[in-house]
């Protein structure tokens, strides 16, 4: 748990806190032991710059009982709680496990309010209004970060509103990317597709699937090379959503458009990932904001 | 000035070897006493406790009129909702509350201290029940030197019960102010207080039992900080109680018979003036720093003045000025406008009137405009370039409104798919937008855009700066 490098300086904490409270004891003791000569004007008969005296003020003795008060508190507390370098205290208290309860506690009082939807389809709560505030409020602290605000997403981040799915866009696949995450791997594939001049030619063909403008000599001879591709991206080169394999025919350039792009990621390959989000929010949380997610596509349900 | 007095504290020491430093604090017998500074006192007691006590339990609309809701973060003042933002009115009234102390400390010394700070208040409410079932001053000292009795148990059991009574009361006004005060009372009938609303009520409950009840003076002598700096505003011609020793000395009885000639000064050295002193001092020693300005030493004088048949005032509010040139009351209010009180009251009514103009001045509501970071820039399927940005609408009133929101800074710059934005009362919402402009409208890079919120419900309107990103 220690954040210290060496044990020297748990050591080093420690009796620099013990010894300042046994000085503080000490310093009590040896000044209620302390009588002052007697005196006349009330003096402690020190005189400074010829003619400054010190005037006794005594301090009461609540104000004492004060101080052992807290020597005694500070005791107990290093006990208890964690203050003397390395040692945890009897309480073994972290302000992790504290923030931990009071997510746990902030969960449970929320329970209440999304009981009413865990009972509703994803398809209702997306039309349910408050339903669709709290997913709002949800996807702005967790999800606009990479996707935008508007859910409309920038290069590597995909849009969520466009109707066009990677893994799929029923709420029950969206549930799915929330809670576990997704992995999106494009292997590097020069090497089975042939030479730089064979990659140039797939990218031309592949630009001509969906109707880009292209070179149509190099997609014709770059059309037989995409066998390295069909495994995945099929045949049709519409997609495998189980794969999470992107369909090529439409026009989402998610990673960027063009033969420059389209080559570097075949050359290069790409790693893409949506971090999971089970642990992070509640099962009821998910389930509103899939649905809010599912609903940013489904228009008929959007505008609030 | 006076003749310098060489204060001695009397001390006993134990063993004879000397004095220690520290000691025990005696208890303070305060002698109750009527007069023109009593009378004040106590109407200022009412004053601040009917306000105190009362304001909880008002009704604005369908809510507390006065209510600070610390989850929700929105703090109502009668017709006022202000948001955390709105901090800077409460630091501003705390200015003008310390520079208040500052004038009126320098005109009359410490009035707050004596009349109206709460530590003097409650002193004053919790020694009221105590004299009603304790007695006056010898009563108390009498029952506390006495034998343990069954008279003095009962006494005290009372005293205390109705002290924490009072206390307990004070601590659940003090949290009526945190949680409606209504909704609080029928937790605690219920018995369902939170855990934290428990310990607050208690918290300031027996923070008020302790120090009324048994710090009282100790709290101004030890603890106040107020009480130390304050003597930075004091100069001769600051308003001090004072005792007039010019007049009052030697002091001692006065002769009984008519034909010889006094001797003695005013002062017949009753030593009512040392009973009634809520700190323990003898004001006759001059200024002293525990004098916490309250005027029960002038009051009691006054009667007994009176009584012996000798002109009011041997201990009155002068300044040091006054004593010394011996002036009369028009030629120490002649004096009451000097430099410092001249600053003072310049600077607070300065600030006085840039806090009440900037409250009225205020729109009801307010807008924070936050350009997302993720998306730089983009082309759409119109032809056009946009950006995205999450405005947020402050409601600072306390009906619902539709905000009116358009944008203005580039050539044909226009909000895609704005409607109205509905904001609920005294409620806050983020709204995400987009703003379009034709391509080629600008250079590339970063242009400044305004947003212009209409509030069509009063009229007003905020203006709120940001930038549009053009690509390369």
């Amino acid at each position: 748990m220690s954040d210290f490098v060496h044990s020297f300086w748990s050591h080093y904490v420690t009796w620099i806190t013990l010894g300042g409270i046994l000085g503080c004891v000490l310093l009590l003791w040896v000044t209620s032991r302390k009588k002052l000569p007697d005196s006349v004007d009330n003096t402690t008969g020190h005189v400074w710059d010829e003619d400054l005296r010190e005037s006794n003020n005594p301090l009461p003795l609540w104000w004492v009982g004060l101080f052992v008060l807290t020597i005694v508190f500070s005791l107990f507390y290093l006990a208890f709680y964690p203050g003397l370098g390395n040692h945890e205290g009897r309480f073994a208290w972290t302000s992790v496990q504290q923030y931990e309860q009071e997510v746990t506690q902030a969960n449970a009082d929320l329970a209440p309010i999304y009981a009413r939807f865990d009972a509703m389809s994803a398809e209702q709560v997306a039309l349910d209004p408050q339903a669709r505030h709290i997913g709002e409020h949800l996807f702005l602290n967790n999800c606009a970060q990479c996707h935008g605000s508007d859910a409309r997403g920038t290069k590597g981040f995909p849009n969520l509103t466009d109707g066009d799915w990677l893994y799929g866009g029923s709420p029950d696949k969206i549930k799915e990317s929330i809670t576990l995450g997704r992995q999106g791997n494009m292997p590097p594939m020069a090497a089975a597709v042939g030479g730089a001049e064979d990659v140039k030619n797939l990218a031309h063909h592949v630009l001509s699937l969906s109707g880009s403008p292209n070179d149509s000599l190099r997609a014709a001879l770059g059309k037989p090379k995409f066998g390295a591709c069909a495994a995945c991206h099929g045949a049709d080169a519409k997609g495998n959503q189980a794969l999470g394999a992107p369909n090529l025919t439409d026009k989402v350039w998610l990673h960027g458009w063009g033969e420059e792009a389209i080559v570097s990621m075949v050359t290069k390959g790409k790693l893409n990932q949506m971090p999971a989000q089970e642990g992070r929010l509640t099962p009821s949380q998910i389930h509103v904001l899939s649905a809010y997610v599912w609903g940013l596509s489904n228009t008929s349900t959007q505008k609030p | 000035m006076l003749k310098p007095v060489r204060k001695v504290i009397d001390i006993q020491p134990v063993d004879g070897s000397g004095a220690s430093l520290y000691a025990p604090s005696p208890k303070i017998y305060p002698r109750s006493v009527q007069g023109r500074f009593a009378m004040w006192r106590w109407t200022l007691v009412w004053l601040t406790q009917l306000v105190f006590y009362g304001l909880p339990w008002l009704e604005w609309g369908q809510r507390q009129a006065v209510l600070f809701d610390l989850g929700a973060r929105r703090f109502y003042i009668f017709g006022l909702v202000l948001y955390p933002q709105d901090f800077i009115y409460l630091t501003g009234l705390l200015v003008i509350s310390a520079l208040s102390l500052f004038l009126f400390t320098a005109v009359a010394g410490r009035l707050w201290c004596g009349y109206a700070c709460p530590q003097t208040v409650y002193s004053e409410i919790f020694m009221w029940i105590e004299r009603k079932i304790e007695g006056d001053r010898s009563a108390r000292m009498r029952l506390d030197a006495g034998q343990f009795s069954l008279e003095m148990l009962v006494k005290k059991w009372y005293k205390h019960i109705i002290w924490l009574g009072v206390a307990m009361w004070t601590g659940f006004t003090f949290v009526g102010y945190f949680t409606p005060i209504k909704s609080l009372g029928m937790e605690f009938l219920q018995t369902r207080m939170s855990s934290w609303e428990v310990f607050w009520v208690f918290f300031y409950g027996f923070a008020t039992y302790g120090n009324a009840g048994f710090m009282r003076e100790q709290v101004c002598k030890y603890m106040c900080p107020y009480a130390r700096f304050q003597s930075a505003m004091f100069d001769a011609d600051t308003l001090i109680v004072t005792y007039d020793a010019q007049r009052g000395e030697p002091r001692g009885k006065h002769q009984t018979t008519a034909d010889v000639k006094r001797t003695t000064g005013d002062c017949i050295d009753c030593s009512l003036c040392v009973q009634v002193c809520p700190t323990g001092i003898d004001i006759r020693d001059g200024l002293q720093y525990e004098c916490i300005g309250c005027g029960a030493c002038a009051d009691v004088c006054d009667t007994v003045m009176d009584k012996v048949g000798m002109p009011r005032g041997l201990v009155r509010y002068a300044t040091q000025n006054a004593i010394k040139k011996g002036w009369n009351s028009a030629q120490i209010w002649g004096q009451v406008m000097r430099v410092r009180v001249w600053i003072y009251t310049g600077v607070l009514l300065a600030l006085v009137l840039a806090l009440s103009t900037s409250l009225a001045l205020r729109t009801p509501f307010r807008v924070d405009i936050v350009r997302d970071r993720t998306t730089l820039s983009r082309i759409t399927e119109y032809g056009t370039l946009q950006n995205v940005y999450r405005l947020q609408i402050m409601n600072a009133t306390e009906h619902s409104s539709d905000y009116q929101v358009s944008v203005r800074g580039l050539h044909g710059i226009e909000l895609r798919d704005m409607d109205p934005i509905h904001v609920e009362a005294a409620q806050a919402r983020w709204v995400v937008v987009h703003v379009d402009v034709p391509y080629g409208s600008g250079e590339p890079g970063s242009h400044k855009i305004w947003f212009d919120i209409d509030d069509p419900h009063s009229g007003q309107k905020v203006v709120e700066a940001s930038v549009f990103l053009i690509p390369r």
